[in-house]
């Protein structure tokens, strides 16, 4: 007997005494996250309806592949094979595992899912089920040390995504200084985007946190505590930024396989 | 006006006990700890708890609340549905003495082990100098009353009574942020000593800390996530540590 059935400790059987709904939020977690993570992978083997009219979904940007449509890659760049090993390659698959890597090593999601998937806890003051834990201090979860790694190349995807929303306000004809739904789309999931990584923990540290006297940095101070100021919202912009990406790519895919038209306004 | 309580108290030691039912008055604008006083004052003479201040500033009354860490003294009955049961524990992370008091000496030994305070050698006493924004990081972790509630809390040592031996616990983490942050603090390993000796990569950053700090420190994102990044800094960041070889620099300034 371990934990809270210690020899020593308070001779209580439940594992908890709470009497709140404190299984809500972790079973509201799993079912997003789990939701999004079957779209995803059902997304990122499709291979295709990722392109439509300067419309690309955030799931295929940067369209890498030599399989790409050709308008939807950054000017015609394609430096990876269409297929490995005999097995067509989806462009996504390319390219996921580094906003895939963030959400995953995200010091907000490392709560949400340690909580919700591994229940480790799956609550504040709710016993664990596990008998051993190391917590990040040896493979796998040791990686998650890595964050920083993902948070850069996020900020690449980020310069690439804003791009995909710039140019999204053309026309079909390819005219600049038109405006659709999916203009919109891209614009709404590119800024929460930038919102969930400049509100990121390691892009606080980056700018200021490190630093030991912030009066012989003032713009760095300034930056830090502005992004201090974001910082609060991280949450928040982990969730509606998952939304939005999800939703974009929802869009482009039904404007692309032709189920919905996209509107314009002008 | 006053109401009948139903309370239900947590009463043993550290070989046998289990909960009690007591109904008791309460009144309006009283708190969890004015009523166990009462309870203790009318029907069981005999019951141990441990408190101070009543203001929430001291610390010591530290139990759990319908199975939440909380302060006794903080925590209104009129928050408790009329009709409800209110279960009071002793703290689950620590070994019982008696009825509601804890023996907390780990948290003790943990902060002993923890280095001082390192002042420049070529200051003396008065000589000192520091600028507000240099010293506010440090100061909201000075709020600290060391209630103890993010220690129960936590489910590192909570449920794993084995990891006590490695792990120091949120409320040393802060201090050691604290000291790290400080701009006059010349220890230089503190952040290597964090890690390799006082198990901060066992968090695994779920937050249960803050949501229980009756002076809501964010020890997560303030203190634990600031000196997991300074680990990432000198451990796992081979760029930084080349940066840091070829420009001659002492860490972080």
């Amino acid at each position: 007997m371990s934990g809270v059935f210690s020899p020593a400790r308070a001779k209580i059987k439940e594992r908890t005494l709470r009497t709140d709904k404190y299984w809500l939020q972790p079973a509201i977690t799993f079912g997003v996250l789990f939701s999004f993570v079957i779209y995803a992978t059902f997304r990122a083997f499709e291979g295709a309806n990722y392109y439509k009219d300067h419309l690309i979904s955030p799931f295929y940007s940067p369209c890498l592949s030599k399989a790409c449509v050709p308008e939807a890659t950054i000017f015609g760049w394609t430096p990876v094979s269409a297929e490995i090993f005999n097995f067509a390659l989806s462009p996504a698959l390319i390219i996921l595992i580094f906003p895939l890597g963030f959400r995953m090593t995200c010091y907000y999601y490392r709560k949400a899912y340690y909580r919700a998937f591994w229940m480790s806890p799956p609550a504040c003051a709710v016993a664990e089920p596990h008998s051993k834990y190391t917590g990040e201090t040896r493979a796998p979860l040791i990686l998650q040390n890595g964050h920083r790694w993902f948070f850069y190349a996020g900020l690449i995807f980020n310069v690439i995504l804003t791009y995909d929303a710039i140019i999204s306000f053309k026309s079909v004809e390819g005219e600049w200084g038109h405006m659709s739904v999916g203009s919109l789309v891209l614009v709404l999931s590119t800024t929460m985007l930038w919102l969930y990584s400049l509100s990121c923990h390691t892009c606080r540290h980056t700018l200021g946190g490190r630093l030991k006297h912030f009066s012989k940095h003032p713009v760095r101070y300034k930056l830090w505590s502005w992004v201090s100021v974001l910082n609060h919202s991280h949450p928040r912009f982990a969730w509606y930024s998952l939304a939005a990406v999800a939703f974009a790519d929802i869009y482009v895919r039904q404007v692309a396989s032709g189920a919905w038209t996209n509107f314009y306004f002008f | 006006m006053a109401r009948k309580l139903n309370l239900r108290i947590w009463r043993g030691d550290s070989t046998n006990g289990g909960l009690q039912d007591v109904v008791v008055e309460a009144n309006d604008g009283e708190v969890v700890l004015d009523v166990i006083h009462r309870v203790q004052a009318t029907q069981m003479g005999d019951l141990a708890v441990r408190w101070n201040c009543k203001a929430g500033k001291c610390g010591s009354c530290s139990m759990e609340i319908n199975g939440k860490p909380r302060l006794a003294c903080m925590t209104q009955v009129s928050a408790y549905g009329d009709d409800e049961t209110i279960t009071v524990t002793p703290l689950r992370a620590f070994p019982v003495i008696k009825d509601l008091v804890t023996d907390v000496s780990f948290n003790y030994r943990k902060a002993m082990e923890i280095p001082a305070y390192s002042h420049p050698e070529n200051l003396k006493p008065g000589e000192a100098r520091m600028e507000q924004v240099d010293v506010e990081r440090s100061q909201e972790f000075r709020k600290c009353i060391e209630c103890f509630l993010c220690q129960d809390t936590c489910h590192v040592i909570r449920d794993h009574e084995v990891n006590k031996k490695s792990f120091a616990g949120p409320r040393f983490f802060i201090r050691i942020a604290e000291l790290d942050m400080h701009p006059l603090d010349t220890l230089k390993n503190r952040k290597k000593t964090a890690q390799e000796e006082h198990g901060l990569g066992m968090c695994n950053i779920t937050k249960c800390c803050t949501e229980v700090c009756p002076e809501h420190i964010r020890i997560t994102d303030n203190a634990i996530i600031p000196m997991k990044e300074r680990v990432v800094d000198e451990k796992y960041d081979p760029i930084r540590w080349l940066g840091s070889k070829i420009r001659k620099r002492e860490g972080i300034v």
